[in-house]
């Protein structure tokens, strides 16, 4: 099989844990979209799903950074935060060793990974299963891109990482379902938190939906820093979401800018 | 240049609720196992979140440690702006970038 869905979305902890401070009209956009994806998720009848995340210090720290991780274990437990403030409540989420582990295999012949055989899931998984797999009854697979302390790895790489999962899926006899989570702009637990650079954010989503690799591989992280935050650094999961799409362009569902929820909230997918 | 053993402390004290209270029960015998200058020494114990910020912490390591401290959202962010006030600009770690396009 292939890559049976693909797509991007949003994970600022506020969506859930502040939920109630969005304007309404733009919260309920979101909320749709994301009901609109997790709708087309279950109709491509997926055995399993990556999750391509970029985690903030849950599980990886500067002792022994990975660049890209990915989960190896038939279980994960989230969210490691305090269950009450992120108000997403602490769940088993269901995994498989198995499909890993050829993924895994797969991948590793054009890139080199970390495997995880432990994982404790931060609000940048668990927001998206919260909304796309609220029963947690889809096998998933966390992968992690490094978006938080450079060094990070270089675009292209995280195109090629997408790639792999691609061509790792094709050979496989499992419905894999890929989902990029990140934000965009956004400058997240700083005194800056609540910009957004709206105009960037749409720029970057036109070449994410157009799968323009060479225009989506066209940025500095210097650049980024000052256009997009430190946050911005976390369009590398769109990126190898773009990459698994094997060239497939995409429509952006929801693009809403909330402040309350530091990032403009975004769902997108890929006509696989 | 001891960033790296504050952001430390903060990473293992953030995963374990017994590495937090053993940190809250005795600082000073919790920071005994990390490289720290007296500056950083200073603002984990009382703790400064806003000199910890012009330190160079992660928010994203920062915010759960103020947090764990017992800092509201707005606090903890009223705190880092108070640490730019009174310590000037982030002098290195992730939030030290030029500002300047490249």
């Amino acid at each position: 099989m292939s890559i049976v869905f693909c797509g991007v979305c949003s994970h600022g902890p506020g969506i859930t844990a502040r939920t109630e401070r969005a304007e309404p009209a733009a919260r309920e956009h979101l909320m749709q979209s994301y009901g609109r994806m997790r709708q087309a998720l279950r109709e491509a009848r997926p055995d399993a799903l990556v999750v391509i995340a970029a985690e903030h210090f849950a599980n990886f720290f500067m002792d022994n950074m990975p660049s890209f991780a990915v989960g190896m274990a038939d279980h994960y437990d989230g969210p490691i935060e305090d269950p009450e403030w992120l108000r997403i409540p602490r769940t088993r989420v269901p995994g498989s060793r198995d499909i890993s582990l050829r993924l895994i295999q797969g991948m590793m012949q054009s890139v080199d990974l970390s495997y995880c055989e432990e994982w404790k899931f931060d609000h940048g998984i668990m927001v998206p299963l919260h909304h796309l797999t609220p029963d947690y009854d889809l096998p998933v697979i966390p992968m992690n891109i490094n978006c938080q302390n450079p060094p990070l790895a270089p675009l292209h790489r995280v195109y090629a990482l997408g790639q792999a999962i691609r061509q790792a899926a094709e050979n496989m006899s499992e419905r894999i379902a890929v989902i990029g989570t990140g934000g965009i702009s956004h400058w997240p637990c700083t005194p800056d938190t609540g910009l957004i650079n709206e105009e960037w954010d749409r720029e970057f989503l036109r070449r994410w939906a157009a799968n323009d690799r060479d225009a989506l591989l066209d940025y500095t992280d210097d650049a980024t820093y000052l256009d997009g935050g430190q946050g911005g650094y976390e369009i590398r999961t769109y990126i190898a979401a773009a990459g698994a799409a094997g060239g497939a362009r995409g429509e952006v569902w929801c693009y809403e800018p909330i402040p309350q929820f530091a990032c403009g909230c975004t769902v997108g997918v890929m006509n696989v | 240049m001891t960033l790296y053993a504050v952001q430390k402390l903060i990473y293992e004290v953030n995963r374990s609720p017994e590495a937090l209270e053993a940190f809250k029960a005795g600082p000073d015998a919790f920071m005994q196992a990390y490289e720290l200058s007296t500056e950083e020494r200073g603002a984990l114990s009382k703790p400064d979140i806003g000199l910890l910020y012009v330190l160079g912490v992660n928010g994203q390591l920062l915010m759960h440690f103020a947090a764990a401290c017992g800092y509201e959202w707005n606090d903890y962010l009223d705190a880092m702006r108070a640490g730019l006030a009174s310590y000037g600009e982030v002098r290195e770690g992730i939030y030290a970038i030029k500002k300047e396009k490249p």
